[in-house]
């Protein structure tokens, strides 16, 4: 590991060349080799990596429990349907003005809330999360639909190429999973991500060393909002209609779950994480109505047998260093 | 004016429900610092097991207890299975995590509520099912012009009693210092001589049994159970739970009722449609300024 201390992609390109490469080519070719029904699979493994990236940045490297994440892919995913639909504003556009949205957002609700600790946050961002939910399906101002949602929102499109088919989709999903996760590890290895794992070791002590634990938590709040927007964005316009539905306690608690199964902070685990969430109940649809009852018990036993998660960021890595760490073993 | 005292009455009786399956929560909280994301599963658990009890046992039962033999039955059946299922969860999914942390405890909780909220659904089907409609006699009763249903009332005064019985031994017993003394610091209180897995499994066999005989009484209530309620029940008694402060187990009586009065004086007054978020909203202010909940300590967080 010690070759790899510095920073940047090259380094770990240098490091690991032959598995990097493997992954990309695999998510390349993937496509080509299977139906429309696995590719679209896959792109669901992609929107439920995107968000479990954004709920990590809060969660897994700050250590908040934000258990009203959903709220924050529903703002996104609103913005996106209403201002389609409504004002024809075209989705690509959309893309950066929905992570706004969620952001901002973010910003305005969790000011007032930011102090709280522990538990009592978990209490907030839930309640924060059904107030948007149970907002949504009342229908203020005629906008949202009510309970059936907003119908007929675009194919995202630069000219005249148009995403519009499921293996477009797929490259669109992880091009911008691939784009988060290079942001992400340059920001754990900046003084924002230090500050943050700080906070998140003792908070106490960040402060006496003059870390503004408030700045740094709100921030993390933003900005895991606006990647939640920014997914939420894309599933509106693949699914083409968002309805509150999608949105549910249940929907924050599996992205707790992605980030806690993974391991805290550790952005391969992420990508297990969803992997487990999203393809565990496709695998195991022939049990049919015994698919979630194994799934519950697949989540009790990942527990049991990997308390740190399935892929546990190991301590004081930070940036493209936890990534080469593959022991899977933590001291923390 | 007499509007508002049956709303008020209305708001109790749900109110009632929330605190009785709040207490769940709040105990586990309180020794193991913990949600039991399950416990809400343990309510809908009940409320099945007294729907199978009235439904298929009440011809027979009927004959040989007659009404009150039939209710006390079902209610004692679902108690005591669910307290059965309580420790078995515990044994199971809890113990062998919670060494290694608070986290991965909610995540083996979330998978234990997730596993028993299927199985409901594999054992009694994913339809709604429907309570026994003529179980009680429809009775009214009118107080200076209050109505009141005989219900309403056999639910309350159940509930106050089964609270009352569990603040007496809470309180005033040495069982009842022990657990409190165990919510408070639960090493200490090991080092005082006090059995912890005795407290546990105190805490995880009443809780579940409150859970139980509420899932029972909603289910005479509103008649309609469905395999999926116990989110919605579950996340209202953990939002009491909190209001009042969470560990705090008079707290979670007081929140609950507060909670179920806010919600009914909410639909009345303001919107039925926006009664829920006008809970959160008041639940988001409490904690902004009294960020322990109503009857919460301050305690100084240890550095």
């Amino acid at each position: 590991m010690e070759q790899a201390t510095g920073s940047g992609i090259r380094k770990y390109i240098t490091a690991q060349p032959l598995r990097l490469a493997l992954v990309v080519a695999a998510f390349l070719i993937y496509p080509f080799l299977v139906s429309d029904y696995f590719i679209d699979i896959a792109f669901f493994f992609g929107i439920y990596a995107l968000l479990g990236l954004s709920l990590n940045i809060v969660l897994g490297e700050v250590g908040l429990f934000d258990f009203g994440h959903a709220g924050f892919y529903a703002i996104g995913a609103y913005t996106t349907a209403i201002l389609n639909t409504k004002f024809g504003v075209p989705i690509l556009v959309l893309l950066p003005l929905s992570a706004l949205a969620a952001g901002l957002f973010a910003y305005i609700v969790c000011s007032p809330v930011i102090h709280l600790q522990g538990d009592y946050l978990l209490i907030v961002t839930l309640g924060l999360g059904e107030i948007i939910r149970l907002a949504l399906i009342n229908n203020p101002f005629d906008l949202t639909g009510g309970p059936n949602g907003v119908f007929g929102i675009d194919f995202p499109s630069i000219g005249p190429l148009v995403v519009d088919s499921s293996i477009e989709y797929y490259f669109l999903i992880w091009i911008l999973v691939g784009l988060s996760i290079v942001g992400l590890l340059s920001l754990q290895h900046s003084r924002i991500g230090r500050a943050w794992n700080y906070i998140r070791e003792d908070e106490t002590a960040a402060n006496a060393s003059g870390i503004d634990s408030r700045k740094y938590k709100l921030l993390a709040f933003v900005l895991g909002a606006g990647l939640a927007g920014v997914a939420g964005n894309v599933y509106a316009s693949k699914l083409m209609c968002v309805s509150p539905e999608s949105f549910t306690f249940m929907e924050s608690c599996l992205m707790f779950c992605i980030v806690l199964i993974g391991g805290m902070g550790s952005i391969p685990g992420v990508l297990i994480g969803a992997a487990f969430i999203s393809l565990f109940p496709e695998i195991f649809r022939p049990f049919a109505m015994y698919r979630m009852l194994i799934f519950g018990l697949a989540m009790i036993l990942m527990m049991m047998f990997r308390p740190g998660g399935a892929w546990p960021r190991k301590r004081g890595a930070v940036g493209l260093k936890s990534l080469l760490d593959d022991t899977g073993r933590s001291d923390a | 004016m007499q509007v508002i005292l049956e709303q008020l009455i209305n708001g109790l009786t749900i109110g009632s429900f929330y605190a009785l399956i709040a207490l769940g929560y709040t105990m586990v909280y309180g020794v193991l610092k913990l949600i039991n994301f399950a416990h809400g599963d343990f309510f809908t658990f009940g409320s099945y097991l007294g729907y199978t009890v009235l439904v298929f046992g009440a011809a027979f039962l009927t004959a040989h207890f007659g009404l009150w033999g039939v209710l006390s039955v079902a209610l004692l059946a679902a108690a005591i299975s669910i307290a059965i299922v309580g420790v078995i969860v515990e044994r199971l999914a809890y113990r062998p995590v919670y060494k290694a942390g608070r986290l991965p405890a909610v995540v083996s909780a979330l998978g234990a509520s997730i596993f028993i909220q299927n199985a409901i659904m594999v054992i009694w089907g994913p339809r709604f099912q429907a309570y026994p409609s003529e179980l009680i006699p429809n009775a009214h009763l009118e107080i200076y012009g209050i109505n009141i249903s005989l219900l309403q009332v056999i639910i309350l005064v159940m509930s106050f009693l089964l609270m009352g019985v569990l603040y007496f031994i809470v309180q005033k017993t040495t069982f009842g210092a022990a657990v409190r003394a165990t919510a408070h610091d639960r090493k200490t209180a090991a080092l005082m001589g006090i059995n912890i897995n005795k407290v546990i499994f105190f805490v995880f066999t009443l809780g579940p049994a409150l859970g139980a005989i509420t899932g029972v009484m909603v289910g005479m209530y509103y008649r309609q159970i469905s395999f999926t309620m116990g989110w919605n029940y579950g996340l209202k008694a953990f939002t009491a739970s909190v209001l009042g402060g969470i560990g705090n187990i008079p707290g979670a009586m007081v929140g609950g009722l507060i909670l179920g009065v806010l919600e009914m004086l909410g639909a009345a007054y303001i919107s039925a449609a926006w009664k829920d978020v006008f809970v959160f909203i008041i639940l988001i202010l409490v904690l902004i300024f009294r960020p322990t909940g109503l009857l919460g300590e301050k305690t100084a967080e240890k550095v």
